[in-house]
């Protein structure tokens, strides 16, 4: 076959080493040299290089990534789609899925995070589903800072233009301060849709004789190659100029384009959809091709522009938002067109799904490039890490926990105050009330109900959708394995701590430089732990991500797995309600008490982030379903997770739910000192709320599931008494939490 | 009892039309999604415009909706004098369109807000409060530009004409700087016009319909609407 040498497609300065602007090394390109049995022209080796980056193609990380467990009885699609599904059961799908924004957010706060909110919207309603709710995790630099300040107000206020225009709720998320992520903040996004079984839609069911069509915004020479390139570097390293600009979001097309691609999926005039995200036009249509074992046909100069005088290299490679690839089904393009124009969306016919497995594009007539979609889209190199990982070596060993001890214990009440009120844990209102967290009725607990997960109801159905979303960096940068496991643990038991059965996870991977041997041995110990986490509690992964070469001037950030947990409530009139209890109630502690200062709060806020952090697994698997076993049988009046800033914290924060104290003890536990069994830190524990009556049943019920179970107290009064340490006014608790993160921004209160 | 016909407007980018429809159709109405360039209100008894982000709040916020030919229909239904529920965007547009008295800008401090406002029912003498004024109600507001404006003239004309229907409280009713959560004029979160049958809120009563979402309070909203039976309402019934 004959290829146009691509004087027409190439930036008008021809560049002397192409695979090398492209991105790729030079085995990389002579792969490709051996995939093709011939010379790319400049376009081809910018298709390659956008494929093969490390956003598009997981080269560090596919290999580790197949270890992961992704099937179960209500895994319905796992990874490899735009997103993964569960079966809600009664036809009824749950999709979702979470992905990070780190490097454009770094670059541009406001759009990073805003066009962060539109990819992952996209993800889910190309599968036909509508989306229901938005969460986000992100790692900011100390509050006090300037630039952390700036870079908050940029990515919360993106999040809130995109998120509040288009409608989807913003229900939660996580938030952590911490000096790492100063220059690499990280903005990760996710989003739950429902779906009927009949309407999910894909990307791999193309067939030869169907048109395509390219839909929603114009495209322009905003990120040219933006994501691609921009996220498989580390920022500041090499050259500026290829750091190019970061796309700019319009959430008011993407509210027409979820519509209008919803309303085609209901009529049934669509054959396959995919978004354009990273490497645009090129990701989208090789992905459609390889997936469907076709070809593509596609004629560049048909394709609506924002920007005249645009070469075929920028129109493949624009990363322009608000864009969707659809494939009509035949005989449909008249409704597919119909439906455009009722919503007001541009969208063009731009070429044909063919049978042979090839990506022509055409322009002016002739044939710029012409690509097996399969070489594009599967075949880039795998890295295995494991080839070149090594453990860092061991920090000096911890001398924090006695440093603690020798505190004096009447200062207890200002720590616990001060823990209540420091930027990790205090209340993230003054955050989230300016996301629409209410639009579309079915938030039933969203951000501010100091519940341990969002809960969402579905219209006409008696069950419900419990989602969190954590992580454990602090954890895992003192042992990354057991902070991805911790994170997975944290986000499932948040769900049970609302009285929902985990389903499945999302995965963000956050980390490091993978082609460094600490940076290698972090990703594998990550995904280790996922992968152990997810085999003991017997959820799968069914969707994820991976953002690698986080790290400034050479230091890579804390690994950082975000997780998303998605459950089901099966009956919402029973679900467990953020309240603190009735006077009288008891108080209990279930789980595990080994708790240790090393990567709490408590130890943060002194500056130390030290000493040995572990997780046992089958003990939390055994703590979740004892909670669940127990409030099936209708034990559990309260729950709430044991988390940051440790037992003292979680008491606090359950007074606060309904302004009523308690009245506790902590364990006695050989080897555990007071302070630290108060502000210590480790997975595994649950504070338990139950009437009296019930407490031989429950504890019954704990033995059977081999769950060690303390009583702490009882509930009443107005003040949070924790004998013979402390005894602070609930109200007082409350405001502390309350204005901590605004005063913690320099905010008025 | 005759079922109300309520005709919920759409235009590109509202995103409020079916939590109306739904939480209509829980208080007994027979609500119906109408899109906008579509619209034609006869045969319905009353008007929704939903909140959202039409047309991306480009320009100014419900600027553009102003121009659809959904305002016109408007314009003639408020003639003949069918009840207009403008919350949230919808306020804005009707606004715009010249229904209302006033104007929405940008919250004095300068953020979207969403969180749960109490309020103070000023005026029963619209299809939407009748039998409801004295009343404190708790409903969520979700909006950047709520912040309500008028001139000396139209202010004076508006308390002269007892058009001010809502207006931010504590949850005791008192009209505090604190309560109110976006800087508007005298508090104000709701104003009628002359007539009555057209009101404008900025807080969501369709999310604040069902125990199951924190409160019911614009239920009773809409409750007034299909309880007191405005079907074909003209103005002078409403006086």
């Amino acid at each position: 076959m004959s290829v146009t040498p691509m004087s027409s497609g190439t930036t008008a300065a021809q560049p002397k080493d192409l695979p090398r602007e492209a991105g790729l090394t030079d085995p990389e390109a002579d792969r490709v040299r051996a995939l093709l049995s011939r010379e790319p022209n400049a376009l081809e080796w910018g298709m390659f290089g956008a494929m093969w980056s490390e956003h598009c193609a997981y080269k560090h990380s596919k290999t580790l990534l197949r270890t992961l467990p992704t099937t179960g009885p209500r895994v319905v699609l796992g990874p490899g789609e735009n997103a993964g599904a569960v079966d809600l059961g009664g036809g009824l799908l749950c999709v979702f899925k979470v992905e990070s924004h780190n490097h454009p957010s770094a670059v541009e706060p406001y759009q990073g995070a805003a066009t962060g909110v539109g990819g992952i919207l996209r993800d889910i309603f190309a599968m036909g589903a509508r989306p229901i709710a938005v969460l986000n995790g992100l790692f900011f630099g100390p509050p006090e800072e300037e630039r952390t300040r700036r870079m908050i107000r940029g990515v919360v206020g993106g999040i809130s233009f995109y998120g509040n225009c288009v409608g989807i709720p913003d229900v939660g998320g996580h938030i952590t301060f911490a000096p790492g992520y100063a220059d690499n903040p990280l903005v990760n996004a996710m989003c739950v849709g429902i779906v009927d079984r009949a309407d999910l839609r894909s990307a791999a069911t193309a067939k030869p004789g169907s048109a395509v069509y390219l839909v929603g915004s114009d495209t322009g020479r905003d990120g040219i190659a933006g994501a691609s390139l921009l996220a498989s570097f580390e920022l500041g390293s090499g050259d500026d100029a290829k750091r190019p600009s970061v796309q700019v979001g319009n959430p008011f097309v993407e509210k027409l384009l979820l519509e209008a691609t919803l309303e085609l999926v209901a009529e049934d005039a669509v054959e396959a959809i995919q978004d354009l995200g990273a490497a645009g036009l090129t990701c989208a249509s090789s992905e459609v091709a390889a997936k469907s074992n076709v070809g593509m046909r596609i004629d560049v100069d048909r394709v609506p522009r924002r920007a005249t005088g645009m070469l075929p290299y920028e129109v493949m490679l624009s990363e322009s938002q608000e864009r969707m690839l659809v494939v009509a089904r035949p005989g449909r393009e008249a409704d597919v067109e119909r439906v455009f124009a009722r919503w007001e969306l541009h969208g063009e016919r731009i070429g044909l799904v063919i049978a042979a497995e090839r990506l022509d594009i055409e322009s002016g007539g002739e044939l710029v490039a012409s690509l097996p979609p399969k070489a594009l889209a599967d075949d880039a190199p795998e890295y295995d890490v494991r080839q070149w990982m090594a453990a860092p070596t061991p920090a000096p060993a911890p001398r924090l926990e006695s440093a603690a001890v020798d505190e004096p214990l009447q200062k207890i009440g200002l720590e616990l105050l001060q823990l209540l009120g420091s930027p990790d844990i205090a209340s993230r209102a003054v955050l989230y009330r300016t996301y629409d967290q209410m639009v579309g009725t079915d938030t039933i607990l969203g951000p501010g109900a100091g519940a341990d997960a969002a809960i969402m109801r579905i219209k006409g159905r008696p069950d419900g959708i419990a989602i969190a979303l954590d992580a454990q960096p602090r954890v895992a940068s003192l042992d990354p394995f057991v902070g991805a496991a911790a994170a997975v643990a944290e986000a499932t038991r948040n769900l049970v701590c609302v009285g929902a059965e985990p389903l499945a996870i999302t995965d963000c991977l956050n980390l490091g430089n993978p082609e460094r041997p600490e940076g290698a041995w972090q990703l594998e110990r990550t995904v280790a732990g996922i992968s152990a986490a997810c085999d003991a509690l017997g959820v799968p992964v069914v969707s994820g991500n991976v953002s690698l070469y986080n790290a400034t001037q050479g230091r890579d950030i804390w690994p950082t797995a975000t997780i998303g947990a998605v459950g089901r409530i099966a009956d919402m009139s029973k679900r467990i309600a953020p309240r603190t209890g009735e006077p009288g109630d008891l108080v209990l502690l279930a789980g595990s008490a080994q708790v240790s200062l090393a990567a709490s709060t408590y130890a943060a806020l002194r500056g130390h982030t030290e000493g040995a952090v572990r997780i046992d697994l089958a003990l939390e698997a055994r703590l979740q379903r004892f909670v669940l076993a127990a409030h099936a049988r209708g034990a559990i009046r309260a729950a709430h997770d044991r988390g940051e800033g440790g037992l003292g914290v979680a008491l606090a924060e359950l007074a606060i739910r309904d302004r009523v104290g308690m009245r506790v003890t902590l364990p006695a536990v050989r080897g555990i000192d007071k302070r630290v069994m108060l502000f210590g830190e480790g997975p595994s524990g649950i504070v338990l709320v139950i009437r009296t009556a019930d407490e031989l049943l429950v504890r019954a019920i704990a033995t059977e599931h081999d769950v060690p179970l303390w009583t702490l107290g009882s509930i009443g009064g107005d003040i949070l008494e924790i004998a013979p340490v402390l005894g602070t006014p609930v109200e007082a608790l409350a405001r502390a939490h309350r204005d901590g993160l605004a005063r913690a921004l320099g905010r008025e209160l | 009892m005759t079922v109300v016909r309520v005709a919920v407007l759409r235009f590109p980018g509202t995103w409020s039309e079916v939590d109306f429809a739904h939480a209509l159709g829980l208080v007994g109405a027979d609500a119906e999604i109408v899109w906008h360039a579509d619209a034609d209100l006869r045969g319905y008894d009353a008007a929704i415009v939903p909140g959202g982000f039409t047309y991306g709040d480009y320009l100014r916020a419900g600027a553009i909706a102003a121009i659809s030919p959904a305002a016109a229909e408007l314009r003639r239904a408020d003639k003949e004098g069918m009840p207009i529920l403008g919350s949230c965007n919808g306020f804005q547009i009707l606004c715009e369109i010249g229904l209302l008295p006033g104007a929405l800008v940008r919250n004095r401090h300068l953020e979207f807000r969403c969180d749960w406002v109490h309020m103070r029912i000023e005026s029963d003498r619209t299809p939407f409060t009748a039998g409801l004024r004295g009343e404190i109600v708790r409903m969520p507001i979700a909006h950047g530009e709520g912040c309500w404006v008028a001139d000396e003239l139209t202010l004076a004309r508006v308390e002269a004409n007892r058009q001010i229907v809502f207006r931010y409280t504590d949850a005791r009713g008192a009209a505090t700087p604190e309560s109110n959560p976006n800087g508007s004029t005298m508090n104000i979160a709701g104003v009628a016009n002359e007539a009555g049958n057209v009101v404008g809120l900025m807080p969501h009563p369709e999310r604040c319909s069902e125990e199951l979402l924190g409160g019911t309070d614009g239920r009773r909203v809409l409750e007034a609407l299909t309880a007191s039976g405005h079907t074909g309402m003209t103005p002078a019934n409403v006086q």
